[in-house]
């Protein structure tokens, strides 16, 4: 097992380092250097004044030795300063991260609890109405837009006090009572999509379980109708929806970032689109580089517990992208 | 035959009715829309949907009507999502195969390339695009655009490595037929199925990732109507006028659920060894 985390852990490396390009040079393509733009429109320079603060600011070298440079401060933890704050960027990124990750955290919960047993209940009921009227509902699930569901939240819940944070968040650690109420509503805008999709697995990966040989076994046995859905259907069938909640788990977080503007949270993704706004590119490139790398680490993640609950899995080392 | 499966099979066929729905308002829209989707009207600010006044979905913060804003905001939502799938399949598709067929160092390089794009949630990687594009709207295809590119090539490769080997592919290798001969009249017919699909559910996304974009303020810029923008400026107003946020959301949900409720059907009639799973 740790000869398995160590391969995956590796793979790692030339993925991260392709990211890391990626976030450098596609900032690089935007017409006008770092340096005009933290200058904006209002200081004028001559050109000589120009060259002399390229200088000051290293921007006079080659962009392969700018790369190799921004790179190595980034391994040493130092991500820059914003451009319009002129703070450091990585506590900014540190201090909103909770939140993001909270949002996140709750939203694959909630997704959890309600998709898997949907999904169980509509495989238990198999008749051709239905089944189109589930496969329907779930697809309308995956159809709603996560920052039109919150709009719809705002709206319904704007009279009620402590279920929408608008301005007024109150953190984990200070009341985590009170926290946890104002993020069940922006968690389940996130969720809602996923739910439907862990329903959908639950039900197909369910239906199939349900046709096997064991399972008439132990309904011939006269074992509890419970007992066998549970201990001998589930437990199989819940393989594949690990799998795909544990995917769609990065994508939790990139819907955090709109959902975070919706609720006037002060997580990550709403630092990030200030920074898009005003233009502030280390704080993006920080950004992007940090929800690439958990992304990237909760995907290794549902590999590893996936092949903690599925022994199967280690022997072919993880050739599995089908 | 394959018609007639699509007939019976009512999931596809509700998708179908509900985006021909969605054309036939555009073909509408191209000739007569109720009142002037951009002219601002400031005797009639966030008026309710009313008969009376003609405005069915009633009126914006600027009064101008909802329903032809929806209207018109109908073909640049879908134009948009057309032509960014278009660009992911069309240049994901071709490196996929090439990639698939040839093998080798090409297809190693083009399979690290997509897997680094596959680092980023599609969402944050269109963001990021536009960040550095601007927002113009004909960037949103780019954006959207790119993040199809790696999940077409992975489709399309995968596709073709199953088919590579297989008889006919010998056959007319060994009769001399050059490898563009052999990927274009051999393999893409081939691998057409799971590309359907694809592109079907692709559609639906793109809209979604091109409303949420316009929502942002990354997208579609006003004063020319996107859903996406107009449930932006909705924010300010929709307490006091909850229709203009009701009604462009409405029509976001219903094109998206025609595209999935295509894909899932076509997946069920064009692949049979898919049937059976669902």
């Amino acid at each position: 097992m740790g000869k398995y985390i160590a391969t995956r852990l590796l793979s790692l490396i030339p993925v991260l380092f392709g990211v890391s390009l990626i976030v450098f040079f596609l900032v690089r393509l935007i017409p006008g250097s770092a340096l005009e733009m933290y200058m904006g429109t209002q200081v004028e320079a001559t050109p000589e004044q120009m060259i002399e603060l390229q200088r000051i600011f290293g921007e006079d070298k080659p962009v392969l030795v700018l790369y190799v440079e921004w790179l190595g401060r980034i391994l040493k933890g130092d991500f820059g300063y914003s451009l319009r704050t002129g703070r450091a960027v990585l506590p900014d990124i540190l201090s909103r991260l909770p939140l993001s990750l909270e949002l996140t955290v709750i939203a694959l919960f909630l997704a959890l609890i309600i998709g898997i047993p949907q999904g169980i209940l509509s495989s238990l009921r198999k008749n051709p109405i239905s089944d189109v009227l589930n496969r329907i509902a779930g697809l309308l699930g995956l159809s709603l837009p996560q920052f039109w569901l919150a709009s719809l939240m705002v709206l319904a819940f704007s009279n009620t006090q402590g279920w929408i944070p608008m301005g007024n968040y109150i953190k984990f650690s200070d009341d985590p009572l009170r926290n946890l109420r104002m993020m069940i509503l922006p968690s389940l805008s996130i969720g809602i999509g996923l739910s439907a999709v862990i329903m959908r697995y639950t039900r197909n990966s369910m239906l199939e379980v349900l046709q096997m040989d064991y399972i008439r076994t132990a309904k011939a046995k006269g074992l509890a109708k419970r007992i066998v859905i549970i201990r001998h259907a589930l437990k199989n069938a819940i393989l594949p929806v690990i799998t795909v909640a544990g995917f769609n788990t990065g994508y939790l977080l990139g819907g955090a970032i709109v959902i975070e503007e919706v609720f006037a949270l002060p997580g990550m993704g709403r630092l990030a689109l200030y920074a898009i706004y005003q233009r502030d590119y280390p704080v993006i490139q920080a950004i992007v580089l940090v929800i690439a790398t958990l992304f990237v680490l909760v995907n290794l993640l549902t590999d590893i517990i996936y092949s903690l609950v599925d022994p199967r899995i280690r022997l072919d080392n993880g050739a599995k992208h089908a | 035959m394959k018609a007639n499966r699509l007939t019976r099979n009512a999931i596809a066929m509700t998708g179908i009715t509900i985006i021909a729905l969605y054309l036939l308002v555009i073909f509408v829209s191209t000739f007569w829309l109720p009142f002037d989707p951009v002219e601002m009207d400031v005797d009639h600010l966030l008026e309710g949907p009313s008969l009376a006044t003609g405005h069915l979905f009633g009126t914006d913060e600027f009064g101008r009507d909802i329903l032809s804003r929806i209207m018109k905001g109908t073909s640049i939502s879908l134009i948009i999502s057309i032509a960014a799938t278009a660009l992911g399949a069309i240049v994901g598709t071709t490196m996929g195969t090439w990639a698939g067929y040839l093998g080798g160092l090409w297809d190693h390089w083009l399979m690290r390339v997509a897997d680094v794009m596959f680092s980023f949630p599609s969402l944050l990687l269109a963001i990021f695009v536009m960040a550095i594009l601007g927002e113009k709207t004909y960037n949103v295809i780019i954006a959207i655009g790119i993040v199809y590119i790696p999940q077409f090539a992975r489709i399309s490769r995968g596709a073709i490595l199953t088919i590579k080997s297989s008889e006919f592919i010998k056959a007319a290798r060994s009769n001399g037929a050059s490898s563009t001969f052999i990927l274009r009249k051999h393999l893409l017919p081939n691998i057409l199925v799971p590309l359907i699909v694809q592109v079907s559910l692709s559609l639906s996304v793109a809209i979604l990732l091109e409303s949420s974009l316009s929502f942002l303020g990354l997208g579609v810029q006003p004063p020319a109507p996107s859903w996406g923008n107009m449930l932006s400026g909705a924010r300010k107003v929709m307490v006091l006028a909850p229709w203009t946020a009701i009604y462009p959301g409405l029509a976001i949900v219903f094109l998206v659920l025609g595209f999935n409720l295509l894909g899932d059907g076509l997946r069920d009639i064009l692949d049979p060894r898919l049937r059976n799973v669902r």
